[in-house]
C-alpha cells in the first residue's frame, strides 16, 4: 500500500501498540498531526514539551508500558532534553518524535532548527536521524524495541519534514511493518550465568549478616513478585532504595525502608553493617552509598543488573551476574529451593535481633507540632496516607517534600511511587502524576509538590483540567527552596542566599482555581483530614490541596554531604550520645560535619550536589 | 631487532597508550558516538583510524586513548552499550600488529646526501614527489618507526606531516588471542 511518511509515521505508533502520546505541534511536526485526527491514538496536549516528557515517563512508570511524546524541531526539542535526560537516569522506557525542518534543510541554520540528534546523543539510550520515509517503519519498530527491552530507557526519532510531508514526492513509500529487528550490535543478557548464580547462592547461605539492596531495576524488570519469593525464600531483610520504594509492601516484616542520604537509621545501618550485600538492579548511586571508601566496608558483594556496565562501576562485586533480574531471581529462588530453603540457610538471629533493636531505637520520628505551632509536613504526608487508597499512586517532586513522601508513605504496591530519583529534577511531579493518571485512570493520584517545584510545572495542570485528567496536588508550601535552605543552615552557617520563596506570592489557590483546579487552603492540622478527603472525593477535575507548612523544618535523618553512612544524623530528639550510636550527638544544629571534614573531605563536601 | 625498534616512545607520547579496535556498524553519528565517549570523560583521544571492513555494513575503528587517569573498563563497557557497536576489544601490544603510514613534506632535493642517508634504513620508504626544493616523503611501519623517521627527518627539516594514526589487528600467530565482548 502506497502512503506518505505521517501516515506512515502514525500507522507505525499504532502498531507499536501505542494508543496515548503527549505532545505539541508546531511548524516542522505539522505533517504528523494531520494524520492523527483520523487515528484511535489518543494525544494529550501540553502546555509545555517538558511537561509532555514527564507525562511519557509517569505514563511508563505507572504502566510499565513505553511512553510516547510528539514535538517539534527546535524549541520543541530542546524542551525535551531534560526529560530525556531525567528518563535515561531513571531507565524509563519512551520513545521521543521530534519534527526536524527538511533533510535538504539541514545545516543551514533553517528557521527552528536544532541539532537534535547531536544535541540529545548523550541523552538517551540511542537516537535516530530518519533520512527517507521507507525507513520509517523499521526505525519505529526498532526504537520501541530498544527502548523497552534490555536496561530500558528513551530513544528519540527526528523526523524530517519533507519525508512526512504528502505534497513532497520524497514522502511516498510502500507501507510494510518488519516482523523481526535486526541490530546485531544490540543483544541483552537476559539468563544470568549459573555457575555465577550458584556462587552467589554460596554466599548467601553462608552470609551471617545479609542485606538484599533493592533497586528500581528490580521494578523495570516487573520482578516485584520474585524478589518478594526470594527475601521470604531467605528470610534477608531488604532495603528498597528511592527508586524501589514499594518493590517489597512496606508492611511485610523483612521490608527495612529507604537506604541512603536521608533513608531511616535501621536501613542505612544494617547495609553498613552488613557482611553481604544483594544489589538487584542497583547502581551504588553516591546517594544511597554516602561517602564511598567508608561504605560497608566489610561486606561481600553480589550484583545483579541487565547492564554489564554497571557492575564493578562503583564498587567491585564479589558475584557479578548479567541478567534480567527477573530471570535471575528465578533461577536464584530455585537453587535455594534445591539447597534447602530457608533451612539452609545461616543462622541469623543475632542480626535479626540487632536489625529489631535499631529499629525500636531510632524509629523515624518529627517533634510533634505545639498548639499553634506550624503545621508539619510530616504530619500531612501520614493523614495523606491514611485517607487515601492503599494503592494510591504517589509522584512526587524534588526536595525536602520529596524525601518526606518516601519516608513516610507505606507503599503497600509496586508501581505506586513515581519520582525523578537521578536527575532530582524539580517539577517532576504536575506532569509525571498526570501521565500516570491518564495511564490509570482509575487509580487515585496525588503528586506531593514543594512551592519551588510547583512554579516549574504547574502550568500542565490546565492540560490536566481541559483533558480531564483529574489529578490531585498535595503542595507543601514552606515558602522556602526547602532542600537548599536546609544545606544552608547545616552546612553553610546559616547564611541563607536565594532560597527564600515568598508563601504569598504567587496566590497558589487562586492560580490553581484559574487553571481549573479545586483549590483547598490548609494552614492548620485540623483542618488537614478534611481537606483530605474531601479532595479524595472530587474525580470530575484536578484538585490542589495548599498546605502552609513549618518553613523552618529540617529532612531527618540525614547523612551529612560528604560524610560517610556511619555518620548519620538521626532527628534531634534521638540524639543523645551516650548510647555506642553512630549518630554524632555533638551537633545541637545539626551541623555534624566536623567528623567528615577533619580528614580533610572539604573537597568532598564541595563535590557534594543538590 | 634494529636499534630504532628499541625506541620505545618520544617524549611527547604519552605513556599509557590503550589501542582499542571496535567494529561498528556503517551508520552515520557513530563516529561522534564512539568519540563522545572518550571526550565526556576527558580522555584524549591521541590517534584515530576508521575504515570500511570485508562487509561494508561495517566499519573498524582503531582508537588509540590516552587514559593514563582512568580505568578504561567503563568505556569499554559503555562502548558496548552503544547500539551500532558490535564489538570492542583492547588490543595487547604483544599480541597484535600495528602499522602506521607518514606522509612528510621536507625542505631538501631527491639527492640530498642527508636525505638518502636517513631512508636507507627504512625499507619501503619512498619519495612521492620533488618540486620547489621539497620532497614528499612515504613511509608505513610499526608506529615506532614512524616516530623515528619524523624524528630523523625534522633534522633536515619538515615543513608539513600527516600520519594516518594506527591500525592494528589482533596476531594470528598466537593461540590466545582476546575474546570479543559484546
Ligand atoms: C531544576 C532544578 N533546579 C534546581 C534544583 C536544586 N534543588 C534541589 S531541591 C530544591 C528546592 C526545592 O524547593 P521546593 O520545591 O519548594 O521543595 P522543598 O525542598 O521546599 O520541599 C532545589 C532548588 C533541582 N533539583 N532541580
Ligand atoms: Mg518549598
Amino acid at each position: 500500500m502506497q502512503m506518505d511518511g505521517a501516515t506512515a509515521l502514525i500507522k507505525s505508533l499504532e502498531h507499536a501498540g501505542v494508543d496515548l502520546v503527549f505532545g505539541l505541534p508546531g511548524g516542522a511536526i505539522l505533517p504528523v498531526y494531520d494524520p492523527l485526527i483520523e487515528s484511535s491514538i489518543r494525544h494529550v496536549l501540553v502546555r509545555h514539551e517538558q511537561g509532555a516528557g514527564h507525562m511519557a515517563s509517569g505514563y511508563a512508570h505507572a504502566t510499565g508500558k513505553c511512553g510516547v511524546s510528539i514535538v517539534t524541531s527546535g524549541p520543541g526539542a530542546t524542551n525535551m532534553v531534560t526529560p530525556l535526560l531525567d528518563a535515561y537516569l531513571d531507565s524509563i522506557p519512551m520513545v521521543v518524535i521530534t519534527g526536524q525542518v527538511a533533510y535538504g534543510a539541514i545545516g543551514s541554520d533553517a528557521f527552528q532548527e536544532a541539532d537534535t540528534t547531536g544535541i540529545t546523543m548523550s541523552v538517551t539510550k540511542h537516537n535516530y536521524l530518519v533520512t527517507e520515509a521507507a525507513d520509517i517503519p523499521r526505525v519505529i519498530h526498532e526504537a520501541f524495541h530498544i527502548a523497552t527491552t534490555g536496561r530500558p530507557g528513551p530513544v528519540l526519532v527526528d523526523i524530517p519534514k519533507d519525508i512526512v510531508n504528502p505534497a513532497a514526492p520524497q514522502s511516498q513509500m510502500e507501507w510494510y511493518w518488519p516482523e523481526s529487528v535486526d541490530l546485531p550490535g544490540y543483544q541483552p543478557t537476559l539468563d544470568g550465568h549459573i555457575g555465577k548464580v550458584k556462587q552467589a547462592v554460596k554466599l548467601i547461605r553462608r552470609a551471617e549478616r545479609p542485606v538484599i539492596y533493592a533497586g528500581g531495576g528490580l521494578l523495570r524488570a516487573r520482578a516485584a513478585e520474585g524478589l518478594l519469593r526470594f527475601a521470604e525464600l531467605t528470610g534477608i531483610p531488604v532495603v528498597t532504595t528511592l527508586m524501589a520504594r514499594g518493590v517489597i509492601p512496606d508492611d511485610h516484616p523483612q521490608c527495612l525502608g529507604m537506604p541512603g542520604m536521608h533513608g531511616n537509621y535501621t536501613a542505612v545501618t544494617a547495609m553498613q553493617e552488613a557482611d553481604l550485600l544483594i544489589a538487584l538492579g542497583a547502581r551504588f548511586d553516591d546517594r544511597v552509598t554516602g561517602r564511598l571508601d567508608g561504605f560497608a566496608p566489610d561486606a561481600k558483594i553480589v550484583h545483579v543488573d541487565i547492564d554489564p556496565a554497571e557492575l564493578g562501576k562503583v564498587r567491585r562485586p564479589d558475584v557479578p551476574i548479567v541478567g534480567d533480574v527477573r530471570r535471575v531471581l528465578e533461577d536464584l529462588n530455585s537453587q535455594i529451593d534445591k539447597a534447602g530453603g530457608l533451612e539452609s540457610q545461616a543462622d541469623r538471629s543475632a542480626w535479626k535481633s540487632r536489625i529489631s533493636g535499631w529499629q525500636e531505637k531510632y524509629p523515624l520520628t518529627y517533634e510533634p507540632p505545639q498548639p499553634g505551632s506550624d503545621l508539619k509536613p510530616q504530619y500531612v504526608l501520614e493523614q495523606l496516607r491514611d485517607l487515601s487508597p492503599q494503592d494510591t499512586i504517589v509522584a512526587s517532586g524534588v526536595g525536602q517534600h520529596q524525601m518526606w513522601a518516601s519516608q513516610y508513605w507505606t507503599f503497600r504496591h509496586p508501581y505506586t511511587w513515581i519520582n525523578s530519583g537521578g536527575l532530582g529534577t524539580m517539577g517532576y511531579s504536575i506532569p509525571a502524576a498526570i501521565g500516570a493518571k491518564a495511564g490509570a485512570p482509575d487509580t487515585t493520584v496525588w503528586a506531593v509538590d514543594g512551592d519551588g517545584c510547583f512554579q516549574m510545572t504547574a502550568q500542565e495542570l490546565v492540560t490536566a483540567a481541559a483533558e480531564r485528567i483529574p489529578v490531585k496536588v498535595a503542595l507543601l508550601n514552606n515558602g522556602y527552596l526547602g532542600m537548599v535552605r536546609q544545606w544552608q543552615e547545616m552546612f553553610y552557617d546559616e547564611r541563607f542566599s536565594e532560597v527564600y520563596l515568598d508563601p504569598n506570592l504567587p496566590d497558589y489557590c487562586k492560580w490553581a482555581e484559574a487553571m481549573g483546579c479545586v483549590a483547598i487552603r490548609v494552614d492548620s492540622a485540623e483542618e488537614v483530614g478534611p481537606a483530605i478527603e474531601r479532595a479524595n472525593s472530587i474525580n470530575d477535575r484536578p484538585v490542589m490541596i495548599e498546605f502552609r507548612t513549618d518553613p523552618v523544618e529540617k529532612v531527618f535523618p540525614m547523612v551529612p554531604a560528604g560524610a560517610s553512612n556511619s555518620e548519620l544524623l538521626v532527628d534531634p530528639s534521638q540524639r543523645d550520645g551516650s548510647d555506642g550510636a553512630t549518630q554524632n550527638g555533638a551537633a545541637s544544629n545539626g551541623a555534624a560535619t566536623a567528623e567528615a571534614s577533619s580528614d580533610g573531605s572539604d573537597e568532598n563536601k564541595s563535590e557534594e550536589l543538590l | 631487532m634494529t636499534s630504532a625498534d628499541s625506541v620505545v616512545a618520544r617524549s611527547s607520547e604519552p605513556a599509557s597508550l590503550h589501542v582499542l579496535t571496535v567494529l561498528v556498524q556503517n551508520r552515520f553519528g557513530v563516529l561522534a558516538r564512539v568519540a563522545g565517549l572518550f571526550s565526556r570523560r576527558g580522555f584524549n583521544i591521541y590517534s584515530l583510524a576508521v575504515a570500511p571492513t570485508q562487509d561494508d555494513s561495517l566499519s573498524r575503528i582503531t582508537i588509540v586513548v590516552d587514559a593514563r587517569s582512568a580505568p578504561l573498563e567503563q568505556v569499554h563497557k559503555q562502548l558496548n552499550k552503544l547500539i551500532n557497536v558490535i564489538t570492542v576489544r583492547q588490543l595487547d601490544p604483544t599480541n597484535s600488529v600495528e602499522r602506521e603510514l607518514g606522509l612528510f613534506t621536507v625542505t631538501a632535493a631527491a639527492d640530498d646526501p642527508r636525505l638518502v642517508a636517513s631512508l636507507e634504513d627504512f625499507g619501503g620508504a619512498e619519495i612521492l614527489e620533488t618540486g620547489g626544493g621539497s620532497v614528499i616523503v612515504s613511509f608505513s611501519g610499526a608506529p615506532t618507526r614512524v616516530d623515528v623517521l619524523e624524528d630523523t627527518l625534522e633534522q633536515i627539516g619538515i615543513t608539513e606531516i600527516q600520519r594516518t594514526g594506527r591500525i592494528a589487528l589482533t596476531s594470528v600467530t598466537d593461540a590466545t588471542e582476546e575474546s570479543d565482548q559484546s
